[in-house]
């Protein structure tokens, strides 16, 4: 604010420290919780129990096994089961009509895309009460596909909509230069426009996959047995002592922390569509 | 080439259906059949003939948890969005200044983002408990001199505390991610036109941003009202049934007391006032889809 060569007043430093001081503070709120929750995920019985190590000191990975071996070890598995199925029909059937609204002009467009943001809108997990009478019928009660034929359903309306603007945000000269020199719509499809929004249909995988990873409700009610980790932690893990839980609650959030490290650039523009 | 010219096009004129059919008929189906099924199961009895007991029951039934759920899952929202909507605007406005580490607080501010409403619920369970981080700190302090209960039934209101802190330190990030998009879509001519005519901050925030960011905090407040009504996973790890909320009654009754026309009942609630909220939604985004669009 003030003219070069001119000390500026001490207000100014003073409002400098005050504004640090609440960046600072906000990070903290984001990131305090997290770690505290990871150390006590690592921390030793004694350590947690004892009311003078506010900062465990002593680390084990007895949590994480005693976790594993209670059925966690199955339940990861199971959720990663669930997301990879989940993330490969949502693309199956997502990715075609994303190119679809992203290169074509076609009668009733507007209307279908707004029908599909609609629907994105729509509470899921409702739907997981009634199918459990269908999945019965269809033997897909407690199972892994009934799991994700469910999810499916959660994530389509957005996997629709994000790859759309990543086709979108592919310059279409490219593609129109492939059919100069004499491709067809698939070879153009498949060796331009595809490899240059891999890197975006990465990152909207993997959120489809988190987002599977997360879900808690349609699979506590679709299963008994096969349990994914959500439903597991909240079936089981809730009976055991506090710091299990802080086991089970550490590999819930491995993943995100992982996906918000490699994918940081497209999160916000991802969640961006998610809500817009 | 040119002598399969029609077929071509003809293709081409029905490939974005094509492209599209099996994506929603998947949507339509997997929406549609429950819902359907929800309504049979709802008002039918075991011999398939109508009903209403399954309503009545929801309603008046001494074991059903229905207007309690009702009461807390409003109450959980009217005691989260706004501290949600005031929090996303400050952090927004923060983020809006240029200053050295900008982008790492911006990727700091939203790791909530990816954190399920389980896994944040166990985290603040590991921050609020007898042997949690806060006790333990605060009792190292002094400021205390046995820990706080949050949680168990007799600590009811505390229990509902910390169901608000986990939502607000989880959740609040969705919100901020809408507001600062909206924020940053202003632009900077009418701030910088203020700033010639002399205007101070708040007159700038009062005049031309907070009027400028109206439409994303209408955003902001239609979908966290939308997700209030599915609230679940945190409550269910903080709380177990001691705070009842529809999504959970939904999962008790399906789950625990095998009442499946009871449990349709509440899907059905909770897609009918997601249905209300989602129709005033699309109205105000069609007219900004629509605005964009001829602009």
């Amino acid at each position: 604010m003030s003219t070069p060569g001119e000390t500026p007043p001490i207000r100014y430093y003073l409002l400098r420290i005050l504004f640090a001081g609440i960046v600072i503070l906000s990070c903290t709120w984001v990131l305090l919780p997290i770690i505290i929750s990871i150390l006590y995920a690592f921390s030793t019985p004694q350590d947690f129990y004892s009311p003078k190590e506010i900062i465990p000191l002593h680390y084990t990975l007895s949590n994480i096994q005693k976790l594993l071996a209670l059925g966690a070890a199955r339940a990861t598995m199971n959720s990663i089961i669930v997301a990879v199925m989940t993330v490969i029909f949502s693309f199956a059937l997502g990715l075609p009509a994303g190119y679809a609204f992203a290169r074509f002009a076609f009668k009733g467009k507007d209307s279908l895309k707004l029908l599909i943001i609609g629907l994105r809108m729509f509470p899921m997990l409702v739907i997981a009460v009634p199918l459990v009478t269908l999945y019965i019928r269809l033997g897909l009660n407690d199972t892994l596909l009934g799991v994700a034929l469910a999810h499916t359903t959660m994530a389509l309306p957005f996997v629709i909509l994000i790859t759309s603007s990543i086709f979108v945000s592919v310059p279409i000269e490219l593609e129109e230069a492939g059919y100069v020199f004499g491709l067809d719509r698939k070879q153009t499809f498949l060796r331009i426009t595809l490899p240059l929004a891999l890197p975006g249909l990465t990152a909207a995988a993997i959120f489809t996959f988190i987002m599977s990873w997360n879900e808690v409700f349609m699979a506590a009610v679709l299963t008994l047995t096969n349990r994914t980790l959500p439903a597991f932690i909240l079936t089981s893990a809730m009976a055991a002592p506090d710091i299990i839980k802080f086991a089970a609650s550490f590999i819930m959030i491995l993943p995100a922390l992982i996906f918000v490290f490699i994918a940081r650039r497209y999160l916000i523009s991802m969640w961006g569509i998610t809500v817009k | 080439m040119s002598s399969n010219k029609q077929g071509y096009s003809l293709v081409e004129r029905y490939l974005p259906y094509l492209l599209i059919a099996p994506a929603l008929g998947y949507l339509l189906f997997f929406i549609g059949y429950p819902l359907t099924q929800g309504v049979l199961l709802a008002f039918t009895d075991q011999n398939g003939h109508f009903t209403l007991q399954h309503v009545y029951y929801l309603l008046y039934s001494p074991s059903s948890n229905f207007w309690p759920a009702l009461e807390d899952t409003l109450a959980l929202a009217a005691a989260i969005i706004p501290i949600q909507i005031m929090l996303a605007l400050g952090f927004s406005l923060m983020l809006s200044a240029n200053f050295k580490g900008k982008d790492m607080a911006l990727y700091i501010l939203i790791i909530p983002l990816t954190i399920s409403d389980v896994a944040g619920g166990l985290i603040w369970y590991s921050l609020l408990t007898a042997n949690g981080f806060f006790n333990k700190l605060f009792m190292a302090l002094g400021i205390i001199n046995q820990p706080i209960q949050f949680f168990g039934y007799q600590f009811r209101p505390m229990e509902f505390i910390a169901i608000v802190l986990a939502e607000v330190w989880r959740a609040t990030a969705l919100v901020f991610v809408i507001i600062f998009a909206g924020l940053q879509m202003i632009s900077k001519e009418y701030i910088e036109a203020a700033e010639v005519f002399g205007a101070g901050t708040w007159t700038k925030l009062r005049h031309i941003i907070f009027p400028m960011l109206k439409p994303s905090v209408q955003t902001a407040l239609l979908i966290r009202t939308l997700f209030a009504f599915q609230v679940f996973g945190v409550v269910m790890v903080l709380a177990g049934r001691d705070i009842p909320v529809l999504a959970g009654e939904a999962y008790y009754e399906q789950t625990i007391l095998y009442h499946y026309g009871v449990a349709a009942l509440y899907a059905l609630i909770i897609a009918a006032i997601s249905v209300v909220i989602g129709y005033i939604y699309i109205k105000m985004f069609k007219a900004q889809y629509l605005r964009e669009v001829t602009m």
